[in-house]
């Protein structure tokens, strides 16, 4: 599904690597974890997938299903398949949740040649899928994210996720600002989404999110590189030891 | 003393007019109006109130736009009672709902109708001081068509007027609210190549006036309004225009909280681009114990345009407990676009909350990552954000069918611009 080899990115404006040859390849059907110490560069490669500015690839490529990502435009990346769920989903003012769904379903299915949903399917398939994740009417006519709790903001993204229904989820740090319980429901929204032809990457600093969204293989990403891979207990080990024996390891 | 040139330049557009026929208070209202005007002269560049907007165009004899253009009915699709003004005259509506008086200006100068007698020109005298306006003399003296509407009651729908036309219009509105009625004026069209506009707004004790104006989205015309409001014990007036394109617009708003407990509400939307100057000048006077007034003007600016706030709120001695608020915004779209604010305060009462804010900035990047990240074009993304910008500026149209329409045309006028 995405496949990223020796990938070298640094800031635009600073000559700073980030990014120094991130080797990964995430198959259909698969959840991967990568997890790692803040500043290794987790949040750079999600950011890096889905086409934000102020980021400069050096070397290296990107593929979602055989296509080139780093060369599309943010919204092509998403009409082909890809969504990343921010770590601080941001507030819209004045633009209804509903209205920016409706947007952006309709925004995809126009780039990939298919007809608009109609309003009346749209408010049948949201509102069933906001009652699983405990969004009410309110919260869907409120304006985008504006005077949403932390966990809203979060069941807010896993809502748009399963709205767009994309091919690869990247999740950044979706488990950061959230309680028990709402990271139960989030978790259960991701799981209610697993299915053969989806995969998914979940950035996380603890292990506490995979015993809710259980990775077929876990990353561990230090200064830039992906480190070490291995099964869920890789996750484990993290959480008894820490970074500190790992990259010891390593090095 | 008003210097020469401003006294040629008054005298050559007074050459051009014709006081219109047909005596009593009406001829005596606009002679009146005249000799203020002449003891003023016509706006110039020099004036401090025409500092960041130059009036050449709209106090030239003649229009300077060759080709204006005609708009559609924005409010299309919204259950209205119509008044249409074109160049063939005022078309009043055969029924009118109950608590609702119309008639045109003509008519009312043929009848001794004493709350009309008692308002027109005098609202506009009023709010001439201590500023003078002298476009809003010009249109008191000459305007020769006008409605005069009176509200006794909860009026069942929005009265709508629309203006179409393609010279240079001067029209004048007079409108009273009656304690404990309620009424909602639409406004729509360009009046012609150059308009001239006054509305006078009296709310008695109680009355609430909702006044909501379109103005746009084409691009050949040159617009001066007046609002002239008093207000009030315990009245509202909420006042929301939506400016779309236009060479040149200068809406100018005077509000005088006279009873206890009034609020005003003043907002507008703007965007245009390119040749493009729209200023907002208002002046909002509180004169009365806990009175709110709020101003809230955004414009979206890009291709060089430029977008102007003069924005004042004066308490008067013994205004206690005045709530004011006034934010003036503008959003640049590029590095060529400007935004001149001049926002005051004057304050004269010890027990009051005055907030007032101004600011300028650029699409959130941010923001706008987000929304294409989504699927959403850039195109469509900076839509979104910039509808997201204006929509404290709608926030004041209370009805919900109202406003959605406004946000729809905006939405729609943007996708096509």
């Amino acid at each position: 599904m995405l496949e990223i080899k020796n990938l070298h990115v640094k800031l635009e404006d600073e000559d700073k690597q980030i990014l120094k040859g991130v080797d990964l390849t995430v198959e259909a059907g698969k959840v991967h974890a990568i997890m790692g110490p803040n500043g290794s560069g987790k949040s750079t490669l999600s950011y890096v997938m889905s086409g934000r500015d102020g980021y400069e690839v050096t070397d290296g490529a990107a593929t979602l299903e055989g296509e080139d990502i780093l060369e599309m435009e943010p919204e092509e990346r998403a009409a082909a398949g890809l969504f990343l769920a921010f770590q601080y989903p941001v507030e819209i003012p004045g633009v209804g949740n509903m209205t920016f769904l409706r947007t952006a379903v309709n925004a995809q299915r126009k780039a990939r040649g298919e007809a608009e949903i109609s309003a009346g399917d749209f408010l049948k398939v949201i509102r069933e899928k906001a009652k699983m994740l405990k969004i009410d009417a309110d919260m869907l006519k409120r304006p985008v994210n504006v005077g949403f709790s932390g966990g809203e903001k979060k069941r807010n993204e896993i809502l748009q996720m399963a709205m767009l229904e994309p091919k690869m989820c990247i999740l950044d740090e979706t488990d950061s600002g959230l309680d028990v319980d709402a990271m139960k429901l989030v978790s259960e929204g991701v799981n209610a989404l697993r299915d053969a032809g989806r995969a998914f990457l979940v950035i996380t600093h603890y292990q506490r999110l995979l015993d809710h969204i259980k990775p077929d293989v876990v990353h561990i990403m230090a200064g830039g590189r992906i480190v070490k891979t291995g099964g869920p207990e890789l996750a484990l080990e993290v959480e008894r030891n820490g970074y500190g024996d790992l990259l010891g390891e390593v090095a | 003393m008003v210097a020469e040139a401003k006294m040629t330049a008054t005298e050559d557009r007074l050459a051009t007019l014709t006081v219109p026929a047909g005596g009593g208070w009406l001829g005596r209202a606009r002679e009146d109006a005249l000799a203020r005007l002449k003891a003023v002269g016509m706006p110039g560049r020099r004036d401090e109130y025409w500092r960041y907007t130059d009036p050449t165009a709209l106090v030239a004899p003649s229009p300077a736009i060759s080709t204006p253009t005609s708009d559609g009915d924005p409010w299309e699709g919204i259950d209205t009672i119509t008044v249409t003004i074109d160049a063939a005259g005022i078309t009043l509506p055969d029924t009118l709902p109950d608590g609702l008086e119309i008639s045109t200006l003509a008519q009312a100068g043929e009848a001794d109708i004493h709350w009309a007698r008692d308002l027109y020109g005098v609202l506009e005298a009023a709010g001439s001081r201590p500023v003078a306006r002298p476009l809003a003399m010009l249109n008191t003296a000459f305007a020769a068509d006008g409605l005069v509407i009176r509200a006794t009651g909860p009026v069942a729908k929005p009265v709508h007027i629309r203006t179409t036309g393609t010279g240079d219009p001067l029209h004048h509105h007079v409108v009273r609210v009656e304690s404990g009625a309620e009424v909602t004026i639409l406004k729509s069209g360009t009046a012609g190549a150059r308009a001239n506009t006054v509305t006078e707004i009296d709310v008695a004790d109680g009355g609430i006036c909702h006044h909501f104006r379109i103005q746009g989205p084409d691009h050949g015309r040159h617009v001066n309004t007046h609002l002239f409001a008093r207000m009030g014990a315990s009245s509202l007036l909420k006042s929301f225009t939506l400016s779309a394109n236009g060479e040149l617009t200068r809406n100018e708003a005077v509000i005088e909280l006279l009873g206890d407990e009034g609020a005003a509400h003043i907002a507008c939307a703007a965007f245009g681009k390119g040749d493009f100057h729209h200023d907002d000048t208002v002046w909002v006077t509180h004169d009365a114990e806990d009175c709110e007034s709020r101003q809230v003007f955004k414009k979206v600016l890009r291709d060089g345009a430029t977008g102007v706030f003069q924005g004042k709120i004066l308490v008067k001695d013994g205004a206690q407990k005045t709530d004011g608020y006034q934010i003036s915004q503008s959003l640049l779209l590029d590095d060529d676009s400007v935004f001149l604010a001049k926002p005051e305060l004057e304050i004269y009462a010890d027990d009051v909350a005055c907030s007032h804010g101004s600011t300028t900035g650029a699409i959130d990047e941010t923001a706008l990552f987000y929304l294409r990240s989504r699927g959403v074009p850039q195109k469509d993304a900076t839509d979104l954000l910039v509808l997201s910008f204006l929509a404290e500026a709608l926030e004041e149209i209370g009805d919900d069918a109202l406003r959605e329409h406004v946000s729809d045309r905006l939405a729609d006028w943007l996708r096509h611009h």
